[in-house]
């Protein structure tokens, strides 16, 4: 605007009395109503997710030190760093981590497996569908929990039914969530693998496929927490070794430190899993996150 | 799908239609409709909303599968659909959007080759979702012409555009379309976009064809062309809008 003023020489005389009309304008903003109130929660708060836990462990070590919790219901921040340091250097706290790890990771692997080529079963083909997915769905309604007399009778009390147990808790969640994402995949893009005159395998491997990653990958984060979970009720029952089992004998012994050590690794194990398949997540799904940015 | 007889057409003709029927439950959407298309024509086709227009442009595609009807049907093999929506895979780069499902590493460089007639050559590697809505359906123009097809079907595929990216999209396609050939049926309720691009327009309603005008002014189209807005006038009161009183824009 500015240019054709000045090449027009007659029109620019009124370029300042604009200015002054928009100087005019904004001056009078300070003075009108009141500033209107946001209705969204506000700006995010520095450090915002750590502050509930840091109040929590602030409470302990305040309520220790002054005599308000009794060490036989809660045993004092020191008493347990002290116990860690104490099972660690026992060797029995790695012992029961290394064998609890290997029964969830390899319940969760099986798991895994088994859950996506049944939804995968299920959600290419009708047949597959009628077979798999009724006895799923029941399955789904089985507590964990009611199974395992059942499966102690089948395979004893050894590692098979642990392991076991954990598969069947696994599956779950895998192929729902998989089985889900596959059978909601747009039609519209069914309609373009047509008319782009796709063999069925690149329809399956560029379409389909990729289409369902995201609920895979949902299912995987349900997966991984329910797999500890699961460790914990199988590991109380009838185990000698395991987190689990070091948890249950320290309640024998009214060992309250050695069950918080216990608890803080259980905490630990399902935060860092969870952030490990979270990171899969943002590698594998980089598509999506040029969305939210 | 509806049974199509094996009925071969001239030489010269991409599309040859015989009365083409196509119904939902009771209700007959295409009543009987006769079209061909040349190679290499241009048939834009008109229509109120529901005047059946997708369902012939579905029913060329061959993606009515669970259409009832009856009717002669012979289309070419090679044939690419533009939809409204750019339909890119949010999961596959750019690049790979074009070059879905064709074979090895030939695909590529013919991919590459497209995008850069669409002009967007460097942006091979991006997410389509990083793509204005522009720049998407050109995409899809992309991964249509890396095709090379004989017939383009286009179901108003600028529809969701903004007017100013809309008249860049006309230019594109008419200079595509003059490089290329293929025949097209573009399906829109835009007249001016019917008027600036096509050969031939078809009007659609209740199932059959009412009007069949072939255009013959000089291209690019000037929309102040006192027959371009004879044309606009004639074919807006054909679609049932009361022109009296309207002046050309």
């Amino acid at each position: 605007m500015a240019t054709t003023w000045d090449v027009d020489g007659g029109k620019s005389v009124r370029t300042p009395h604009r200015d002054i009309a928009y100087a005019g304008s904004t001056a009078t903003k300070p003075a009108g109503p009141r500033a209107r109130r946001k209705l969204g929660p506000g700006p995010a708060i520095p450090f915002g997710l750590q502050i509930g836990p840091a109040l929590l462990v602030l409470i302990w070590v305040a309520g220790s030190a002054l005599g308000w919790i009794d060490p036989r219901i809660l045993s004092a921040p020191w008493t347990v760093v002290e116990a860690f340091g104490r099972l660690i250097e026992q060797g029995r706290l790695q012992d029961n981590f290394v064998t609890s790890a290997t029964r969830a990771l390899l319940g969760l692997s099986i798991g895994l497996v088994i859950g996506t080529i049944l939804a995968v079963t299920a959600g290419l083909s009708r047949i597959g569908e009628a077979l798999i997915d009724g006895p799923v769905q029941i399955k789904r309604a089985i507590p964990t929990l009611a199974l395992i007399p059942l499966l102690i009778l089948w395979f004893g009390i050894g590692e098979s039914m642990k392991v076991t147990t954990i598969v069947l808790a696994v599956i779950v969640p895998i192929y729902i969530h998989t089985h889900n994402a596959l059978r909601s995949i747009d039609s519209r893009y069914v309609e373009l693998a047509e008319t782009l005159r796709m063999s069925q395998k690149d329809f399956i491997f560029q379409v389909v496929l990729p289409g369902a990653l995201p609920g895979f990958l949902l299912g995987l984060r349900f997966a991984v927490t329910l797999c500890w979970v699961s460790l914990v009720v199988v590991e109380q029952i009838n185990a000698t070794s395991g987190l689990g089992y070091m948890i249950d004998l320290a309640r024998t012994y009214g060992q309250t430190d050695v069950i918080l050590v216990g608890l803080v690794v259980y905490v630990l194990l399902g935060l860092v899993s969870d952030g490990l398949v979270r990171l899969l997540e943002r590698r594998v799904l980089s598509w999506r996150r040029t969305l939210a940015s | 799908m509806a049974p199509h007889s094996g009925q071969l057409k001239p030489a010269t003709k991409a599309v040859h239609v015989e009365s083409l029927v196509r119904r939902f439950a009771t209700k007959t959407i295409l009543d009987g409709v006769d079209l061909d298309i040349e190679r290499g024509e241009f048939v834009a086709l008109l229509g109120k909303s529901g005047s059946g227009k997708s369902t012939f442009l579905r029913a060329l595609a061959g993606l009515d599968h669970e259409v009832e009807g009856t009717g002669t049907l012979d289309v070419p093999e090679n044939l690419s659909v533009v939809f409204q929506d750019a339909r890119l895979l949010p999961w596959r780069s750019v690049v790979q959007n074009v070059t879905l499902g064709l074979p090895g590493t030939s695909g590529q460089e013919a991919g590459r080759k497209a995008l850069a007639e669409v002009g967007l050559q460097g942006r091979e590697n991006a997410w389509p979702n990083q793509l204005s809505g522009g720049e998407q359906q050109r995409v899809a123009l992309a991964r249509s012409l890396v095709r090379d097809p004989a017939l383009l079907l286009a179901d108003e595929p600028f529809g969701a555009l903004d007017a100013l990216t809309r008249l860049k999209m006309h230019d594109l396609l008419r200079e595509l379309c003059a490089r290329h050939r293929p025949a097209v049926l573009l399906v829109t309720h835009d007249v001016d976009e019917a008027i600036s691009l096509a050969d031939r327009i078809l009007v659609l309603d209740e199932g059959r064809f009412i009007e069949d005008l072939r255009i013959d002014l000089p291209t690019p189209r000037d929309h102040g062309d006192p027959r371009f807005a004879q044309i606009r006038s004639h074919l807006l009161s054909r679609l049932g809008v009361d022109v009296s009183g309207r002046k050309a824009a």
